[in-house]
């Protein structure tokens, strides 16, 4: 029987809702019940562990007990510091890089394919082989830190000054490509006749960048941003496995915090709490990024 | 087509021998004495028939695996061997079965085994009669020296007259500090050597069992002993504050660079490279250890050493019928097998530790290896961490003070006690203990 056939008295809309109907179930069974159950104990003191208690209602206890607790508001500060530098660094390097790539030279699609072999690699993989490259008596990190500037054994990892840098070094060098793939398609869509125009009008290659290529470029990159700001948010693997959150909570990001208060303390409801609060952040910030970024595209 | 159908009925029919066969599965961690256990189970195996499958879960990985598997009453383990801090857990939530009836009907008598290891390995509540597993693998963290440096007579002699007595086993912690400070930084054979590979590991329980390594020997006590969960002034004693301060000393002066998240697998690996004179970890690592001197190196071993009082971090675990298993009774010959005195004997030989009052009694134990003597001096000054059933909720801010303190260096060790008591207080009150 053909399609055709078989789908011969089925209104537009019952084929539209047959194609987006497996879609829709999946979503409500893996996303949509699983986020108002969430909500649901967030209102209960549920351990998941303790088999056989009820839980029971305990209304804003656990939002309130996530707000004021002191401990949650640096792993947030953890969060936002390591979000704001690797959103900074992979938004200059990536773009920096994008503009390299966008000329024509000999090797071009190699060195993009080099530089674009990091984030197809496992996190958890990049965690792991960096903490052998951080490592201060043997790693190739501190060895080429010291080649340049000789500042002696320093442990990345160990100190809770340079930690925060070593996830956000290893991120940037992870992702940095993603962002320079992102700008590289928002550079090879500008027409070429604007710069042939600003070249009549005498426009310095400066003058080109700033009003030609940046504005042509920027809801690229923005969207780019986007993309990592939430996967940053939620950043889990690799730190996990290059510092475990250490030294002490020094890199210790809201959502590992997340993971041991809710698989390893079993405080469920506690924990719903804490991922709706999250939840709601990264939806609200998401909304009005989301906002911006259709403005400056309507420019 | 005639081909494929052959292949088809033989594949189901071997499909359903396999699951006829009488076979169980075991877990534990994935170390060396899993393995001297899996050698010594082929004869269960030769003797009744029944196949014994093994899992052994990373110990990174293996409480969460565990826990996991029992919270959500899987039914992949019919054996398995937990931590002594699970059993609280164990016994209250339901996950392994009492063993007072079995070990009653078959003979089994608590009494043939050591006492503080069925007090720590066995019981809940603990020291009752109530029994939920067959101690199964002694344990306590100890030391590791390298006898051979201790042995140069240039360093003998450079020693003693630098701290005034003998380079040899340490009789305290402030003669381990001066002895790990002697080889800090030091060249030995045109290689730069260090202290001590110490506990640090920050995820799953490493700086805890390390840090109280010290704080029990300063003579630390978890709560008031007339007043159960009361910890003030006992945990956040004077002693443990000034044990807590050393071990961050320790670490500071005597750890090699870069040893800010290590346990188990990284101090053996920094002891056997040659990097470190003194490794803290297991008992369960020194036959390892031992058998794998080479290169000139020879390995001494002693108990931790005591400050205060004499005492040593309990480590080790028994084993347990999983109570969602469907296989309990083949599960239960396992045990009845491995309680055997002549099955205990061979473990040991195997390279696991027995708990078995035969085999530790025997005339012939001590100086059966060179760390038998230690591992006995051991097992009688053992403590543990709380064995409540909310010992990971317990475990892990200490886990996150402690770590903040040593490594990070933040606060005082006084700050990051009382900060532990405090969660510990909030964990017990939501558990209904206070």
């Amino acid at each position: 029987m053909s399609v055709k056939k078989k789908f011969k008295g089925l209104s537009d809309k019952a084929v539209g809702w047959l194609f987006i109907g497996p879609t829709v179930l999946l979503l409500l069974a893996i996303n949509i019940y699983p986020l108002v159950y969430a909500i649901k104990m967030s209102f209960t003191n549920f351990y998941a562990n303790k088999i056989g208690r009820e839980p029971q209602f305990v209304g804003l206890k656990n939002y309130i007990k996530v707000l004021n607790k002191e401990a949650i508001w640096e792993k947030m500060q953890v969060t936002a510091s390591f979000m704001f530098w690797t959103l900074l660094l992979q938004a200059i390097i990536g773009l920096g890089l994008a503009l390299l790539l966008n000329r024509k030279f000999k090797g071009n699609e190699l060195l993009t394919t080099l530089i674009v072999l990091p984030m197809m690699l496992s996190p958890a993989v990049v965690g792991v082989f960096w903490t052998y490259l951080y490592n201060p008596q043997v790693g190739l990190f501190n060895y080429v830190v010291n080649f340049f500037y000789d500042l002696g054994s320093f442990d990345m990892i160990g100190s809770s000054t340079l930690a925060p840098w070593a996830i956000v070094i290893v991120d940037t060098w992870m992702w940095t490509p993603f962002t320079m793939l992102i700008c590289l398609a928002g550079l090879r869509s500008v027409p070429n006749y604007l710069y042939e125009a600003a070249e009549v009008d005498r426009a310095s290659k400066w003058q080109q960048f700033i009003y030609i290529t940046l504005p042509s470029v920027l809801p690229f990159l923005l969207l780019a941003l986007l993309f990592r700001g939430i996967e940053n948010f939620k950043m889990f693997d690799m730190v996990v496995e290059l510092t475990s959150g250490g030294p002490g909570s020094a890199t210790e990001l809201a959502s590992i915090n997340l993971k041991r208060e809710a698989f390893e303390k079993w405080k469920t409801g506690y924990s719903s709490a804490f991922a709706v609060i999250l939840f709601v952040t990264i939806f609200g910030f998401g909304n009005v990024y989301v906002k911006v970024m259709n403005k400056i595209k309507e420019r | 087509m005639k081909k494929i159908m052959i292949l088809l009925f033989v594949s189901l029919f071997s499909f359903s021998v396999n699951s006829n066969a009488k076979s169980i599965t075991l877990g534990w961690a994935a170390w060396d004495p899993a393995n001297a256990l899996q050698e010594l189970t082929k004869e269960f195996t030769a003797e009744t028939g029944i196949e014994v499958n093994f899992e052994f879960v990373p110990w990174p990985n293996f409480a969460d695996r565990m826990l996991n598997e029992l919270n959500n009453k899987g039914k992949t383990f019919d054996l398995l061997i937990g931590d002594s801090q699970w059993i609280g857990a164990g016994a209250v939530y339901g996950h392994y079965v009492k063993l007072n009836d079995f070990f009653d009907k078959e003979g089994i008598s608590m009494s043939d085994f050591s006492p503080a290891t069925v007090y720590a390995y066995s019981t809940w509540p603990k020291g009752s009669e109530n029994y939920y597993a067959l101690p199964a693998m002694g344990d306590a963290l100890a030391w590791a020296y390298r006898k051979d440096w201790f042995e140069r007579p240039e360093l003998k002699s450079e020693f003693k007259k630098k701290h005034g007595y003998d380079l040899g086993v340490p009789a305290n912690w402030n003669q381990l500090y001066d002895m790990c400070t002697f080889f800090q930084g030091r060249e030995i054979d045109g290689q730069k050597r260090y202290g001590a590979a110490i506990n640090t590991e920050r995820g799953s329980e490493g700086i805890t069992m390390g840090v109280t390594a010290a704080m029990y020997a300063w003579g630390m006590e978890y709560e008031n002993p007339n007043k159960p969960y009361d910890m003030e002034g006992y945990f956040n004693s004077p002693q443990a504050v000034e044990a807590v301060e050393f071990y961050r000393k320790l670490y500071e002066d005597c750890a090699p660079p870069g040893h800010s998240d290590a346990y188990m697998v990284a101090n053996l690996d920094a002891y056997k490279s040659g990097q470190v004179a003194f490794q803290m970890n297991w008992y369960a690592f020194w036959p390892g250890v031992s058998k794998e001197d080479s290169d000139g190196r020879v390995s001494g071993f002693f108990a931790n050493p005591k400050q205060n009082v004499a005492a040593a971090t309990l480590g080790g675990q028994g084993i347990s019928v999983v109570k969602y298993s469907d296989k309990q009774d083949l599960a239960l010959e396992y045990i009845k097998w491995f309680a055997r005195p002549d099955v205990q004997q061979k473990w040991w030989d195997l390279g696991g530790y027995s708990c078995h009052n035969d085999v530790l009694n025997s005339p012939s134990f001590p100086t059966s290896t060179v760390y038998a003597q230690g591992f006995l001096d051991s097992m009688g000054i053992v403590k543990d961490f709380w064995q409540e059933p909310t010992f990971v909720e317990l475990m892990l801010p200490m886990q996150e003070a402690i770590h903040d303190y040593v490594v990070n260096g933040k606060g005082t060790a006084k700050e990051a006690l009382d900060k532990i008591i405090e969660e510990w207080v909030e964990v017990f009150e939501a558990d209904g203990k206070l």
